[in-house]
């Protein structure tokens, strides 16, 4: 196998996913076959060649800094789950 | 002819000569969507009363003479698109309650032109998927055969052009997702060269992949919906500062003494149905008959395109993706002692199987001691792929292909094996890695009657040479007036 149960598990985590105990072989499984396949790109000579991110590549876009108008605190909260005073509420993070 | 079966370029000759006005038009639409969007399943929210509206004001100004092409038109949105006030849920149950406090620069730009926008239709999950059946909130039917998938991921674009359920759609590409659907719907669909349409607003999936585009009934009506959406934008620092031509009028001329390129890696004898073969075959003869040149090209690269795109798109989506914590917008998970575990059980609970499967790839391939092997060396093939591409068109002005290696799958066909999934992506994700712009329209059927669409694409910036070409094959053939029985 490409990738070790043990292996996808720590990746999930870094991930931030919760993946079920039962359905972690066939994730494996299938995430294993995927990345066999990736793996035929080291057939290829890439000595020497630069990556590239974007294949239309633009320099810095640039712009003045100037003030205007965006959307409204009541707007910007209106879709959040939790919300207080104006505020997005989170579980509590320090002791 | 039916209201709901005009091409837009004829809708709009009527609501100009006022021989029929928007509200009628876009009655006739709604209508129905009601009546046959039981059976395809392609919206997932329908604007009835605003589209009304938008109706009404679109005939206010027809009769103060302002008229654009778009003016009084219904269309439909693929649910990825922002929509200011209205439901944008990419087709995840993370976003399914979730609404844009701002319109995409596209959307800006259609109201602005007067578009009367019907609705929101369904996709794969954040455009992860070639068949729509990737969505997290139902199920698209192909108006052609509603036991087979409407291709993917702007499924939901695709069945509502072909089904009559609008008179245009946008959708968006990252790997063939407007090409491919148009194809297996027997309609048009273009994704232009990468900068060239505004992005701001267009839920991100692979940024450096993404495009918007049309899916129309006809070349015509592609080209009229490019001229409304190209164009630089300010608030999207990947747009192209670029004058955009009259792509309507370039349709004009005929494809005497151009080029076409018949790729030989893309061997159309091996690993591709019969029947979409034949079509081509049929397609590359025509072309000659109208007076292109054919030739033989190589795009030696091309077999390792899946690969390096699977490693591309799935390590930007992992990066992407990490918005979809619960805090700001969307699905939050009850089920939280901590914020860690706010975010894991938010994100199992509310993303898809294959959502769930790109992004762990994703991550895996960007981690610490893998990067170098997975992301790095896909980005120098993709380097390779752009070389092949540029030696590609100095000695021709298209590339003529298949756009998918076979018709419409049935439903559940690839359910368990997302790699044959990825697999059928062969033809059209070189595009995307490229940045060039590519048009699927339709040159032919199966033998079971499912439709099959022809390729092409062009150079950077060449969308009016692609437009023209299509053009001229779409007027020499008749594929395209043939509807679906729905």
């Amino acid at each position: 196998m490409k990738i070790s149960k043990k292996e996808v598990i720590n990746v999930v985590k870094l991930a931030r996913i919760d993946i079920e105990e039962g359905a972690l072989d066939k994730f494996a499984g299938q995430i294993g076959k995927i990345l066999e396949y990736i793996d035929t790109l080291n057939n290829v000579d890439t000595t020497g060649v630069k990556p590239t991110s974007h294949a239309i590549s633009l320099t810095n876009a640039l712009r003045e800094d100037e003030l205007k108008e965006s959307i409204n605190r009541d707007d910007a909260l209106y879709n959040a789950p939790e919300k207080e005073d104006g505020f997005f509420v989170v579980p509590k993070v320090i002791e | 002819m039916k209201l709901h079966e005009l091409t837009i370029q004829d809708a709009h000759n009527l609501l100009k000569k006022k021989e029929i006005s928007s509200k009628e038009l876009t009655g006739a639409v709604l209508d129905r969507i009601e009546e046959v969007d039981e059976k395809t399943g392609a919206y997932i929210t329908v604007v009835k009363k605003e589209a009304l509206l938008d109706a009404e004001n679109a005939d206010k100004c027809i009769s103060k003479g302002e008229i654009t092409p778009l003016t009084g038109i219904p269309l439909s949105i693929k649910d990825l698109i922002c929509t200011k006030g209205v439901r944008t849920t990419c087709a995840s149950k993370i976003l399914e309650n979730f609404t844009p406090p701002y319109d995409a620069t596209v959307i800006t730009k259609l109201k602005k032109a007067g578009a009367v926008i019907t609705g929101k239709v369904n996709m794969d999950e954040f455009g992860m998927g070639s068949s729509t059946e990737n969505s997290g909130l139902k199920t698209t039917c192909n108006p052609w055969d509603v036991t087979r998938v409407p291709g993917g991921s702007s499924g939901g674009s695709a069945a509502s052009v072909a089904a009559d359920m609008c008179l245009g759609s946008l959708g968006s590409d990252t790997g063939g997702s407007i090409r491919q659907p148009a194809s297996h719907c027997g309609i048009v669909g273009m994704k232009p060269t990468y900068g060239r349409v505004s992005r701001f607003g267009l839920v991100a999936f692979a940024s450096s992949l993404d495009q918007i585009g049309p899916l129309t009934k006809n070349v015509s009506d592609c080209a009229l919906i490019m001229n409304t959406i190209s164009g630089y934008d300010p608030k999207d620092s990947t747009s192209v500062p670029k004058d955009v031509p009259d792509y309507l009028s370039a349709l004009e001329t005929g494809i005497e003494g151009l080029t076409i390129g018949v790729p030989r890696e893309f061997d159309l004898d091996e690993g591709v149905h019969p029947d979409v073969s034949m079509a081509v075959k049929n397609a590359v003869k025509k072309m000659e008959g109208l007076g292109a040149k054919c030739v033989d090209i190589s795009l030696p690269h091309s077999k390792y395109a899946v690969a390096a795109y699977y490693v591309i798109a799935t390590s930007e989506a992992s990066s992407n993706l990490a918005r979809y914590d619960g805090v700001k917008y969307g699905l939050r998970d009850k089920n939280q002692n901590n914020l860690i575990e706010m975010f894991k059980n938010t994100r199992k609970a509310g993303f898809g199987p294959e959502v769930q499967r790109r992004i762990t790839i994703g991550t895996y391939a960007l981690s610490a001691g893998y990067y170098d092997a997975y992301y790095g060396k896909a980005s120098q093939v993709r380097t390779l792929i752009i070389e092949d591409y540029s030696k590609a068109f100095e000695e021709c002005d298209v590339i003529l292909s298949p756009v998918a290696p076979a018709p419409a799958p049935e439903i559940g066909e690839n359910a368990e094996d997302p790699l044959a999934m990825y697999l059928a992506d062969i033809f059209t994700l070189s595009a995307n890695l490229a940045g060039i712009p590519g048009i699927s329209l339709p040159c032919g059927f199966s033998n079971e009657g499912l439709p099959v669409g022809l390729q092409l694409t062009g150079g950077h910036f060449n969308e009016e040479t692609i437009l023209k070409v299509a053009y001229n094959f779409e007027q020499a053939t008749d594929f395209h007036k043939k509807k679906p029985n729905i």
